[in-house]
């Protein structure tokens, strides 16, 4: 199959675009939540179930603790409570698990082993995947129904010391608090002072009912020196001090006609061997989980330590405080604290737990029916039913507590399928669906660097032996292969799986294409390894030279690829793309002087300049020639392209200094925040005017008077808008009017926006009808043009003020490199492609995007907007985020039509286009899928991998105008 | 002939690499508390004055830069007062560069002035010594082919390698490692440093591997 070089790039960044898809499916799963927003109420209590109609009693069962004490010590691992060192190091506590009345489990925490999210978990009872973390970057408070909240709710008080994480999360919810920043590391006695200080005097107290404590020295030690330092024994000594306090004032203390209190000692994940944490390693994942309370009964030795999940705290501390399980809790009661409680209220207990899980079951799940849990608890509920009603009718047999027994084991069975049934579906990747996207990217990337020397070749054509392939025998045994994997591996993992549940045809469609683009990769790099097998005598190595700028293209293009490994990089990417730009500019700084200094041209060169001459005649209007546009001597061209670089490094540091961004400095203050101050708004009026004035002279060069009528209305109208909206001031307008949202005047824009592409689309359509080729390229040219000014418009339009001098900058350097630069100095389609991409990219960062989703700037998406509509919100802030790679993209298809050889040049830029952001997608996706248990995982690296997808989205995009432009060469010879 | 060269060539640059070592020695003995990163600055400028001090014995004393024409006194000055002028121009314009790669304008300009200072001394003072202050020279040596003997190709070495090595030095500054070399200008200078004792060892070597390639045109 012969493509040419555009659509061959086109369809290859769909199907990476499909692999991506499939990838970020398995690796964020979807969250179970309740379909319901509202939290759980008392009254939504189930009624107890009766068989027949005798009196129905909803009420509660009681609480069975008075006050609460939760001593949560980070990175508390299992056995420093209960193996060896606990022994050595805790003996107060080890006394009490051992011999006291207390209960001592290994509570299973779930990975990501970090601590927001194991809070989220503990306070929730849900398991926070990572989607979950990256979506509520923007709310830090914890919105969602937890334990505190209830608590809160039911009139407890609360009160807490320690990590300032929860005091993020549950702001208000406090009635007295003193966070501790986890800041700093090497600090780990200070932390837990901070903690302690607060403790005798709260225990005198009476006026509190839970009292939470989050130690953080533990942590702090394990990174420092890992588990086995000596500084863990003193640590651990110094919780032993603090849980005897606790014990011996608040929970020994009986008061009578009381109920008795509660302390829970537990840990939020553990540590690995090497003090880190984060993955889902056994001595990450352990953690102990001891409660103690004079109502449980007293102990005789340790025998087996039961395990449990983190999360069943959750409703065994809201069942035990008789507060509703909150909504998304997918943890089970731990039957032993009910102990001492009737039978009724035990199997009350139960009923409630189940409900609530049930209720979550089916929300979550499509086909909750058939979920065995599910049948399990209805059968419960039914025996319950019956025990329910010898047990009202009086009956007190041998046969109503062996009943009840029965009704019990029911319960719990039915709790823990359908606990089960629910956390399979989170918390854990779904590896098949990342493998089958992976595979597929890997395969278009490979397909892309094999394809580079045909794509590259004057015919920009690509030979695909696709159907030759679908003759072959190895394509049918590969399919026969993949789909004997597939139904493999569907039939047998347990967990939910995206790739399993679509469609078999579809599924089967991906097999045989995959396997196809297999056969296809294998033919074309044996035709490679051939050819150069035959051509290796001839080429000489003189024929490969590499300028400078190649390699640092090159160079660049790798180094920022593999940076992309460091979390520190990923985090400050916008460092390496200034480094990296600043460089490309000395780069052509050089270049700039080398051929006007020192080397003379050639003979045979200028002979070629002569040749060609007339055909640059021909299309003068129409070209980014400078003689003609501006009326420049020759002599002063060749200063104001020594000028250029320097004007542009100028630029690229001046725009580097207004936003601040990435995470170690962007603390520091910046132009934008000056300008924004207030008392600058002057300054910031005058700024944009001039951005503004600069946009149109700049702009309306190559328009038609139509458009450029439009433009000067359109950048009017922006002014208009920024004025109204109140972020500059309007000079005739001396009264303070009432702030507006603006949206007649972003209307107003918006209608020039549209006409200018209307007219923009409405010439590039008639240059394919005419009938004169150099009409045609003229028009279309101009229509291409008008395309472009009408997204300048609509950028500056969705831009804050503070940032049209980034806009009004990236058109300076456009227009002057494109005079100056990459046509005097004949680049090539392939580097004036990827010079546009480092712009491009760092023009992202100089709008003052990062890598972190909270730099979004969601306000754009309510311009000309009354109130929140998805849709175009949603469209508009992607459009303004990416504005500067979509710009300088844009550019590129502008400045290549003008070119001598358009025809190959287009293809060979898309191509271009596609490889460049497919080795940084594909590296990264490999690497986040080798990283997955990293620390940094959903802080750093997942939402980079968001930002990446919708980088490649755009790109797209971008690369099907480039196919559509492409087109006309194709029908037109 | 070659060999002569290089050999005077590769003593000429075991001098200049013992230099930095010295410069890196001797304040260790007369300074107190000196670290190469907690007294940075110290550092910074005693191997500057030692490279300084080398180079300008080392090329002027043995006579390797062009002969002069006149040997009167004034023009000497001149071309002494030109080579200083040379040389802060130099500075500046490392400065200048150093800032548009984005260090800050007015927060620690002594540190990035210093780090320029530094630049100029592994580059610009031997290319005065080399070839004077000689506009015309600097551009022929720095454009393509056009070294005329083993020295340029040495000075084209060094001069690559001090740049390149503050450029890859820059990179660690955004790890969030919090060491002591990653502070501003720590790593870059100590990165110009390691390529310029890079170059001076790769320079002879590399000539002297490509001595049947590299044939220089006559003066």
């Amino acid at each position: 199959m012969k493509l040419s070089s555009s659509v061959f790039s086109a369809i290859c960044l769909i199907i990476e675009l499909l692999g991506i898809a499939l990838f970020l499916r398995g690796f964020f799963p979807v969250p179970i939540k309740s379909s319901l927003s509202s939290k759980s109420k008392l009254s939504d209590l189930p009624a107890e179930p009766v068989v027949g109609s005798s009196p129905n009693s909803t009420k509660v069962p009681p609480p069975l603790f008075n006050r609460v004490v939760i001593v949560l010590i980070d990175a508390l691992r299992d056995d420093f409570v209960f193996g060896p060192n606990g022994k050595r190091f805790m003996p107060y506590t080890r006394n009490l698990v051992e011999s006291g009345s207390s209960h001592g489990f290994i509570a299973k925490a779930r990975p990501p082993t970090v601590t927001m999210p194991r809070i989220k978990a503990l306070t929730t009872g849900s398991i926070p995947g990572f989607i979950d973390v990256v979506m509520n970057l923007n709310s830090q408070a914890l919105l969602e129904d937890n334990l505190l909240w209830q608590a809160k709710n039911s009139g407890k008080r609360i009160i807490f010391y320690g990590d300032d994480t929860w005091v993020r999360l549950f702001p208000k919810h406090f009635l007295e608090y003193d966070g501790t920043t986890s800041f700093f590391v090497s600090d780990y006695t200070e932390v837990d002072n901070n903690v302690t200080r607060h403790l005798d005097s709260t225990l005198k107290r009476d006026d509190w009912d839970v009292l939470i404590l989050h130690y953080l020295g533990l942590d702090h030690i394990g990174h420092i020196s890992g588990p086995h330092s000596s500084l863990i024994g003193p640590k651990l000594l110094e919780m032993d001090d603090v849980i005897k306090k606790i014990h011996t004032s608040v929970i020994t203390t009986e008061v009578e006609g009381r109920l008795p209190n509660l302390l829970v000692l537990c840990g939020d994940h553990g540590m690995s061997e090497t003090g880190s944490h984060g993955g889902s390693s056994e001595p990450e994942v352990n953690t102990p989980l001891v409660l103690i309370s004079p109502a449980f009964p007293m102990k005789e030795g340790m025998g087996e330590t039961l395990v449990v999940e983190q999360v069943d705290l959750t409703p065994t501390l809201a069942l035990a405080l008789a507060l509703p399980i909150s909504q998304n809790s997918v943890g089970r009661l731990i039957p032993a604290v009910f102990e001492k409680a009737s039978l009724r209220e035990q199997l009350r207990y139960l009923h409630i737990n189940g409900h609530q899980l049930s209720n979550l079951l089916r929300d979550s799940n499509p086909s909750f029916h058939k979920e065995d849990g599910y049948e399990q608890f209805r059968m419960a509920e039914k025996a319950h039913g019956s025990w329910m009603k010898l047990y009202v009718e009086g009956n007190t047999s041998e046969v109503l507590s062996n009943m009840a027994k029965k009704v019990f084991k029911q319960y719990l069975e039915a709790l823990q399928a359908m606990s089960a049934a629910l956390s399979k579906q989170l918390g854990k990747y779904d590896m098949y669906s990342m493998m089958v996207g992976m595979s597929l990217i890997l395969q278009i990337l490979v397909l892309l660097l094999l394809a580079m020397p045909e794509a590259l070749s004057s015919a920009a054509c690509v030979d695909v032996p696709l159907a030759t392939t679908f003759l072959s025998l190895p394509f049918y045994l590969l399919v026969l292969l993949g789909f004997s994997v597939h139904v493999l591996v569907c039939t047998s993992s347990e967990a939910s799986c995206y790739f399993c549940s679509l469609p078999w045809l579809l599924a089967f469609i991906s097999i045989v294409f995959s396997s196809a683009l297999f056969c296809s990769l294998v033919s074309m790099a044996a035709r490679r390894a051939l050819k150069v097998d035959n051509k290796q005598p001839k080429t000489s190595s003189s024929e490969w030279t590499l300028s400078e700028l190649d390699v640092l293209l090159l160079i660049g293009t790798l180094g920022h690829t593999l940076s992309l490994a460091s979390s520190s990089f990923v985090e400050e990417e916008h460092q390496t793309w200034y480094f990296l730009l600043n460089t490309l500019c000395l780069a052509v700084f050089q270049d700039v002087c080398r051929k006007y200094f020192r080397e003379k041209r050639r003979p045979g060169e200028e002979e070629e300049e002569s040749l060609l001459l007339p055909s640059t005649m021909e299309e003068k209007s129409a070209s980014f020639s400078p003689v003609a546009e501006l009326g420049v001597s020759a002599d002063s061209e060749k200063w104001l392209a020594l000028a250029t670089p320097l004007l542009t490094l100028a630029c690229c540091r001046m725009l580097r200094s207004l936003n601040q961004t990435g995470v170690q400095w962007a603390h520091l203050p910046d132009l934008s925040h000056w300008l924004n101050s207030g008392d600058h708004k002057v300054f910031l009026s005058l700024l944009s005017i001039l951005s503004l004035l600069l946009i149109f002279l700049l702009v309306q060069r190559h328009c038609s008077l139509v458009s450029k009528i439009a433009l000067a209305l359109g950048l009017l109208g922006v002014y208009c808008y920024r004025a109204a909206v109140g972020s500059v001031l309007f000079p005739w307008q001396h009264s303070a009017q009432a702030m507006s949202k603006g949206t007649g005047e972003a209307h107003f824009v918006y209608i020039f926006v549209l006409g200018i592409l209307f007219t923009g689309v409405k010439d590039l359509l008639r240059s394919q009808m005419m009938s004169s080729v150099a009409d045609g390229r003229r028009m279309k040219s101009r229509g291409l043009w008008e395309v472009y000014s009408g997204m300048v418009l609509f950028v500056a339009l969705l831009f804050r003020a503070h940032n049209l001098p980034t806009l009004a900058c990236c058109l300076l350097i456009q227009t002057l490199m494109a005079q100056f630069i990459w046509k005097r100095l004949h680049y090539d389609a392939a580097q004036t492609t990827i010079m546009h991409c480092w712009f491009g990219q760092a023009f992202f960062y100089f709008q003052g995007n990062s890598n972190n989703i909270a730099t979004v700037d969601i306000s754009v998406g309510f311009v000309g907007l009354e109130s929140y509509v998805e849709a175009p919100a949603v469209f508009l802030t992607a459009f303004s985020t990416y504005a500067g790679p979509l710009l300088w993209a844009c550019h590129l298809v502008c400045y290549l039509n003008s070119e001598r050889d358009r025809a190959v040049s287009l293809g060979h830029s898309s191509y271009c286009f596609a490889l460049l952001r497919s080795i940084p997608a594909v590296f990264y996706i490999v690497l986040v899928t080798a990283l997955r248990y990293h620390l940094f995982i959903w802080s750093v690296f997942s939402p980079k991998l968001l930002y990446e997808a919708m980088h490649t989205l755009i790109t797209t995009a971008v690369c099907l105008f480039f196919t559509f432009m492409d087109q006309d060469r194709t029908r037109r010879p | 002939m070659w060999e002569v060269e290089i050999r005077g060539m590769a003593s000429a640059h075991a001098l200049l690499a013992g230099s930095v070592l010295v410069g890196s020695l001797v304040p260790a003995l007369s300074v107190e508390n000196f670290s190469v990163y907690g007294t940075h600055l110290v550092w910074l400028y005693s191997v500057c004055g030692c490279v300084a001090i080398v180079n300008i014995t080392v090329f002027w004393l043995l006579g390797i830069s062009p002969p002069t024409k006149k040997h009167t006194l004034s023009y000497k000055l001149s071309r002494l007062i030109r080579s200083c002028v040379y040389f802060l121009l130099s500075c500046l314009f490392f400065h200048t560069v150093v800032v548009l790669y984005g260090a800050s304008l007015l927060e620690s300009a002594l540190e990035t002035f210093s780090l320029a200072v530094l630049l100029s001394t592994l580059t610009t003072l031997r290319c005065l010594c080399m070839l004077g202050p000689n506009v015309q020279a600097w551009i022929r040596v720095f454009s393509r082919d056009g070294a005329m003997s083993v020295w340029d190709t040495s000075l084209q070495i060094t001069t690559g390698c001090s740049v390149v090595g503050a450029w890859l030095g820059a990179f660690p500054i955004p790890l969030d490692w919090d060491r002591p070399w990653q502070v501003w200008p720590v790593s870059c200078s100590l990165g110009a440093t390691g390529g310029f004792l890079t170059g001076l060892l790769a320079a002879p070597i590399w000539i002297r591997w490509h001595r049947k390639q590299l044939t220089y045109k006559l003066k």
